[in-house]
């Protein structure tokens, strides 16, 4: 430690000025240039010197932290009385202003109201010290519990991926050693320990790849991992905040990783939308866990997310069931991910964004891959948005134009395309609105962006209304602006029940997703088979909602219903439930629910009208517009 | 006679305070005073009589069979000069102290003589004592008023007309300079020539590179070739080693000869010498060297401030320099190590089993030669024979043993005889008491021998004691409800405790600076508690209350420490001074003093008759309880060494300093056997397992480890070549030798503890 601190050592004194303003400040004016000097000389010397003594009784009170009281106690051995009334806070009190050619440090007191400090309530008593015993080290090993640190801190994580051959310390051997690979049978690991055992103190070896789990370990992961796939959505929910907590599931890290990636892969064969959903949450939790070194993985992860965003088919009825949500919500995780562990190394967004392009600008690209493009494009930020996706604006929109006026070749198709509109505005319209100059010509925008041009400018305008709203509203409605994206959830309809059956576990949900509030919006599924309902939950604030609700009151009357009401499915495809002026909603005034429900074509045996199902084209549209409605207001809010 | 002597400063002291020159004076002006005429004392003898020291050191030795020939020295000393100051009481108290003829005072030769050549290091013994002895006015001696009137001697009062007369003193040598403008090249001089010698030579004259530096600047300094001096530091600064940085940093802030009064480094390094060790060969070419270039000023320093250890054979190499360098006056001369220390246990005394169980007795007879076997080699079956290298059972005065000593004594062998036999293979458990919601307030922790209570000092002054076993902490009734008490009855012991006050914690109030040292008696009894404020209290752990302040250090005293066998303690603080102390006296019985900077650890030898004292200077001593003399001075660290444990069977040592890193030593020959590394910060705490197979060490950077101090112990190769010079190959095993690390959650390890059946208990504080 000597070493480093070697080139810091020098002759700094004081400057001449301080000494003036000290000397004026106790009113001394006129001090001359020369007494400065040697004043400065002296007050620096004496300075290092009680820094230093104080340094002791740092040293000596245990502390890496030069307290104010160390400083006092050091002016106490030199006899010179200590400078009563500072308090060691947790940071230095001196603020720094400057103006008029002078800086000054200053220290900050703010003015108290004293009735303020006597209507406040009384500060809570801080609690005594106490004594807490616990076990840090059982016959040589570090027993995994809360009161010691993880097992293996996320840096000897790296250390030991970069560097392999680094020697273990002994004490985290046991346990400590990462593994790479996977599958070595778990008698060959307890040959090699033992060997290693044996040997130790002979030959220091390169720490094994393989590794064994202990029988909690194991049935921890059994448990979680089925929890996540499951069907109980609370196990669930359960099982990812664990994942996203808890420290110390390093080695079971490549399990997960593989679980995902194997997972991935035969669901995405057999479309199984769900589990491909519960996958990318399990993706989400990892990366959410702050002791988890995810780089070494990332092999395994990316092409499972990549898979979920741009796959031709992800469900068995593209056509109806929402895997839009999926795919939006892993373009999320990817941009996460890219926001993350891209590197200059490993390029990762680099090289996500050119395989995103290369597959969009294919001509033969599906709009389902094409969606996924977009999506996993836009998500990485208005920089790429702008540079990537406003210049082909044009294009797209006629490939759309294509599609939805012409005549209808599929209506697969023609739910992509229009999903790919969709998108195409959400994400080009904040990202117009700050970039370009004001005056919002719908005429303009045609010529600049062809088809989408009217409908991109409306959106710009609506854009810009919210932004200027939330300027102004800044100050009061902080958690709405801050909560940047609405959560997905996806629930299933019970075979044979009624939609009011239903309903309890639909409004369960707000109340688990509160557990795992998490940046991207996080889809679950609470139970088994078919998917048909897309709950949409998002914690706005009164005043957008409001402004939802006047949006879509005329499409949808029964915003305020329950979703029991709602079971005149045929149209409304869409219901709105505001808390706010609901009927039934006064409980949980500030949730908002948009029910998009597809219901499934004609097998569906629960919606009676199912024949119905082939959405009107305009009541889709309207149910589609409540998103986008909603959608613009809520990109604008967030962050990028 | 350590008792007259430390009246015999006071007298110093109170003639200063009423002496007409500089009567009004600060404290630390008069401190500094008194350490002045000490030196000048040391200095006048030395030239008046630096004639035959040799025959006269010689007559007063033998005259003093009983007593070691430096002990006899400072007390002729001290009687010379108190007659020269005509002190004439003090000198017939201190006489008949003594045990002195006078007739060997009288003759005047023989008194200065001893003064002569122990001159240097008693001069600054005495200013060390007489600092801490500043407050102590309560003494009334008869002697005080005669010594007011006395006359101020000429010398102190023409040395005394000028304000600071010990600076001038202390860096009068620095008064003969040369062109400041040549110092640069004298200096580079000499460092082309040290690398332009044999590799062999080379690391060993480097050694002189440090301590010239120092002194070529302080010289500089000294006489006002700021700029110069600047320039110097800047060039040459960078060469040094890295663990002299510290150091430098102090230096480098000294820019002006004001700066060099009262700064305490300086001091340091103008009052003691710095020691070299080099060999012979090394020495004669640094030398030629050296005059051929007739470069007389650096020949001057190397005379006037150095010492040069010489020694015949092979020179050392650079590691070997490097494990052993690092203090603030360089290395330990051979001859400071060459007193026999006895490292043996006492005999435990006879303790009859209680019949009552013939199981447990059986377990006895187990569990004692179990408990001996890794010890054998030092000291055998210690119930049979007295161990060579033990002191004599009564060497010092030891407490004699109460009925209830005895009985816990026996579950102390009931329980070692439940004890697990630790070693590589089988490391111990590790249980640890966390302090939650300290705020970073806890200063030391100290759990008892049999682990059934903890304290803990903290920065808030308090001292809060805690019980871990489910037996609460109860108060002993007042008087007028003891006094009801049938003290007949069986269970009086259990009567007197007054149930109400029972609690898991009490909390102690007395002090009124942070508590850095804290010790339990070993009868659980009492417990020591050192301060910021300058005192140790001992503290009653039946009533709780406070029963004695023990004064004497002036300035906060960083540890204290209970002997193992009770009624003594060691404190140590930021005074320079290491006292030992009795529970039933105020004053302390002896003073240990030759550190020359804070005494930062204090530890008892397992058999009480030594003191280890760890130091800022970077040093760790050992002082013989009997005679207070310092009898192993250790160099090695490169850090305030914070930290020290003694093996059971008292044969070795462990230390650990800011530097992060663990040295074991052999008590016995007074060398370093072992370097452990792998911690990153301060090691605050250390201990070894009750069989002494496994050394834990608990540090500032949240970790505890183990190590392996069975296999440290053996790998050493001591053949009679090492043990005379002390030049030992270390091996380079410390990643062998961890046998385990423990991080905790952001908790410095600032404790450890084996518990009688080797359960390891750490502690700290929770440190968000």
């Amino acid at each position: 430690m000597a070493e480093e601190r070697r080139p810091k050592q020098c002759t700094v004194v004081l400057p001449t000025e301080s000494m003036k303003a000290m000397a004026e400040s106790i009113g001394v004016g006129q001090l001359q240039e020369e007494s400065c000097a040697a004043l400065s000389e002296e007050v620096s010397y004496r300075i290092k010197e009680i820094a230093q003594d104080a340094l002791k009784f740092m040293h000596h009170g245990k502390r890496r932290k030069l307290m104010t009281s160390d400083i006092d106690h050091a002016l106490k051995i030199k006899n010179v009385e200590p400078l009563y009334g500072f308090q060691s806070q947790e940071f230095i009190p001196f603020r720094f202003a400057s103006g008029g050619g002078r800086e000054l440090h200053f220290y900050e007191e703010k003015e108290v109201d004293l009735s303020d400090i006597i209507n406040t309530p009384l500060p809570r008593v801080p609690l005594d010290v106490s004594l807490k015993a616990h076990w840090l080290s059982i016959e040589g090993v570090q027993p995994a519990i809360p009161e010691n640190p993880p097992p293996a801190p996320k840096e000897q994580q790296k250390a030991e991926s970069t560097e392999p051959l680094k020697a273990v310390k002994p004490g985290q051997e046991e346990e400590g050693s990462i593994q790479k690979g996977q599958g070595a049978t778990s008698a060959e690991a307890k040959g090699k320990c033992k060997y290693k055992c044996k040997k130790e103190g002979l030959i220091r070896m390169k720490p094994r790849s393989t590794h064994e789990l202990s029988v909690e370990q194991q049935l921890y992961y059994k448990e979680i991992t089925e929890a996540c796939v499951g069907s109980c959505e609370a196990k669930r929910a359960e099982a990812l905040q664990s994942i996203a907590t808890d420290p110390g599931l390093y080695q079971m890290l490549p399990r997960f990783s593989t679980f995902i990636s194997e997972g991935v892969r035969v669901n995405v064969v057999q479309n199984n939308l769900a589990l491909l959903i519960y996958l990318m949450r399990m993706v989400k939790a990892l990366m959410d866990n702050p002791t988890l070194y995810l780089e070494k993985y990332l092999h395994e992860l990316i092409p499972a997310v990549v898979t979920c965003i741009v796959s031709k088919q992800l469900c068995l009825r593209p056509d109806v069931d929402n895997h839009w949500a999926l795919r939006d919500f892993a373009a999320r995780l990817m941009a996460q991910s890219c926001k993350t562990f891209s590197t200059t190394t490993n390029n990762i967004q680099s090289r996500i964004t050119k395989t995103f392009t290369k597959s969009w600008l294919d001509e033969k690209t599906q709009w389902t891959t094409r969606y996924g493009c977009i999506a996993g494009l836009s998500e990485l930020g208005p920089d790429v948005i702008k540079t990537l996706i406003i210049p082909r604006l044009t294009i797209e929109g006629a490939r759309i134009k294509a599609v939805i006026e012409g005549p209808v070749v599929s209506n697969i198709d023609k739910i992509g395309a229009d999903h790919v509109q969709s998108l195409l505005l959400k994400h080009c319209a904040s990202v117009i609105a700050k970039t370009r100059p004001l005056p919002d010509n719908m005429e303009q925008y045609r010529v600049d962006y062809g088809y989408l041009g009217p409908m991109l400018c409306s959106h710009v305008v609506k854009a810009r209304a919210q932004a200027a709203l939330q300027a102004q509203q800044v100050n009061r409605t902080t958690l709405t602006i801050t909560q940047p994206r609405s959560t997905l959830t996806v629930s299933q309809s019970g075979i044979g029940g009624s939609v009011g059956s239903r309903t309890p576990s639909i409004i369960k949900v707000p109340s688990s997703l509160t557990l795992m509030s998490t940046r991207p919006g996080t889809p679950t599924q609470p139970s088994p088979p078919a998917t048909k309902y897309i709950v949409m939950a998002t914690s706005a604030g009164a005043s957008s909602t409001q402004q939802v609700i006047t949006l879509s009151s005329s499409s949808a009357s029964s915003v305020t219903s329950t979703v029991a009401s709602a079971a005149s499915t045929l149209q409304p495809l869409v219901k709105l439930e505001s808390g706010g002026g609901g009927s039934l909603g006064g409980s949980r005034p500030l949730q908002k629910y948009i029910v998009v429900s597809l219901p499934s074509s004609a097998s569906s045996s629960l919606e009676s009208k199912s024949g119905m199902l082939p959405p009107s084209s305009s009541s889709l549209e309207a149910g589609m517009k409540m998103e986008r409605s909603d959608s613009p207001g809520a990109s604008t809010q967030s962050p990028h | 006679a350590w008792y007259i002597l430390s009246h015999i400063n006071l007298i110093e002291k109170q003639r200063e305070t009423k002496g007409p020159p500089n009567g009004q004076v600060d404290l630390e002006v008069e401190k500094k005073e008194i350490k002045t005429e000490t030196s000048n004392d040391g200095s006048g003898n030395n030239n008046a009589n630096s004639s035959s020291p040799g025959s006269t050191s010689l007559g007063a030795t033998s005259k003093s069979p009983t007593g070691p020939a430096e002990d006899q020295q400072t007390l002729l000393a001290v009687l010379q000069f108190l007659k020269r100051n005509k002190l004439n009481e003090s000198v017939d108290i201190l006489r008949r102290e003594a045990g002195l003829s006078v007739e060997i005072d009288d003759s005047p030769g023989s008194a200065s003589g001893g003064a002569g050549s122990g001159g240097a290091s008693n001069s600054t013994v005495d200013g060390g004592d007489t600092n801490s002895l500043l407050s102590r006015v309560s003494i009334a001696i008869p002697a005080a008023p005669a010594v007011t009137a006395a006359p101020v001697p000429p010398k102190v009062t023409a040395s005394g007309g000028e304000d600071q007369p010990d600076v001038n003193v202390v860096l009068s040598a620095y008064s003969q300079q040369g062109d400041p403008d040549l110092y640069p090249l004298y200096y580079n001089g000499l460092k082309k020539f040290i690398e332009s010698v044999l590799d062999c030579h080379r690391a060993e004259l480097s050694q002189v590179f440090y301590p010239l530096f120092v002194h070529m600047y302080l010289e500089l300094v000294y006489n006002n070739h700021e700029v110069e001096a600047k320039q110097f530091f800047e060039k040459f600064s960078g060469d040094q080693e890295c663990y002299y940085a510290e150091d430098l940093r102090i230096l480098s802030g000294m820019t002006k000869k004001e700066h060099m009064k009262g700064n305490e480094t300086m001091l340091d390094f103008r009052t003691s010498k710095f020691v070299l060790r080099i060999s012979r060969d090394s020495y004669q070419l640094l030398k030629r060297h050296l005059q051929e270039r007739q470069n007389n000023q650096i020949w001057n320093i190397i005379q006037e401030h150095l010492y040069i250890d010489i020694f015949d054979g092979m020179p050392r190499s650079k590691s070997q320099i490097d494990a052993m360098s690092g203090s603030l006056a360089g290395e330990a001369k051979r001859d400071a190590n060459k007193t026999k220390v006895f490292y043996g246990l006492l005999k435990e005394p006879e303790i009859e089993v209680p019949l009552d169980d013939e199981d447990e007795e059986a377990e006895n007879e187990e569990g004692k030669p179990k408990k001996k076997k890794p010890k054998k080699d030092s000291m055998g079956s210690k119930s049979k024979k007295q161990d060579p290298n033990a002191p004599q059972q009564t060497r010092i005065p030891l407490p004699e043993l109460k009925d209830s000593d005895k009985l816990d004594k026996i579950m102390n062998m009931k329980e070692a005889a439940k004890k697990i036999r630790l070693g590589s293979d089988n490391l111990p458990s590790i249980c640890f008491y966390t302090f939650l919601n300290a705020y970073q307030g806890l200063t030391a922790v100290d759990i008892t021998d049999d682990s059934s209570l903890i304290a803990g000092g903290f920065a808030d002054s308090t001292v809060r004691v805690w019980s871990v076993t489910p037996k609460k902490l109860r108060r002993v009734k007042s008087a007028a409800d003891l006094s009801n008490i049938d003290k007949e009855s069986d269970d009086v012991l259990e009567r007197i405790m007054d149930e109400k006050t029972a609690s898991e914690s009490k909390i102690l109030y007395g002090h009124s600076g942070p508590v850095y040292g804290i010790s339990f008696s070993p009868d659980r009894n009492y417990l020591l508690s050192s301060s910021e404020d300058g005192t140790v209290r001992l503290w009653s752990l039946q009533t709780f209350t406070c029963l004695v302040g023990y004064k004497g250090h002036n300035y906060p005293v960083w540890d204290t420490q209970f002997s193992p066998y009770g009624y003594y303690f060691v404190s140590g603080g930021h005074d320079r001074v290491a006292r030992l102390w009795a529970t039933d006296h105020y004053q302390p019985l002896r003073m240990f003093a030759g550190h020359l900077a804070d005494v930062t650890c204090t530890r008892f030898h397992p058999n009480s008759n030594y003191v280890a004292t760890g130091s800022a200077d970077r040093t760790i001593r050992l002082w013989d309880v009997l005679n207070g003399n310092c009898v192993r001075i250790l160099t090695g660290h490169k850090g305030p060494i914070h930290s020290l444990a003694f093996s059971p069977n008292g044969k070795f040592m462990a230390s650990g300093a800011t530097d992060g890193r663990v040295l074991l030593w052999d008590i016995g020959h007074g060398l370093m056997i072992g370097e452990l590394k792998g911690h990153t910060d301060t090691i605050y705490a250390l201990r070894f397992s009750r069989d002494g197979e496994i050394l834990a060490s608990g540090s500032m950077d949240n970790t505890v480890k183990l190590w392996d101090t069975l296999k440290a112990f053996d790998d050493v190769e001591l053949d009679d070549f090492t043990a005379a010079t002390g030049h030992i190959h270390l091996p380079e095993n410390s990643q062998e030798l961890l046998l385990g690390s423990y991080t905790t959650k952001s908790t410095p390890v600032i404790h450890l503890h084996f518990t009688r059946r080797n359960l390891l208990l750490a502690a700290g504080a929770y440190n968000p």
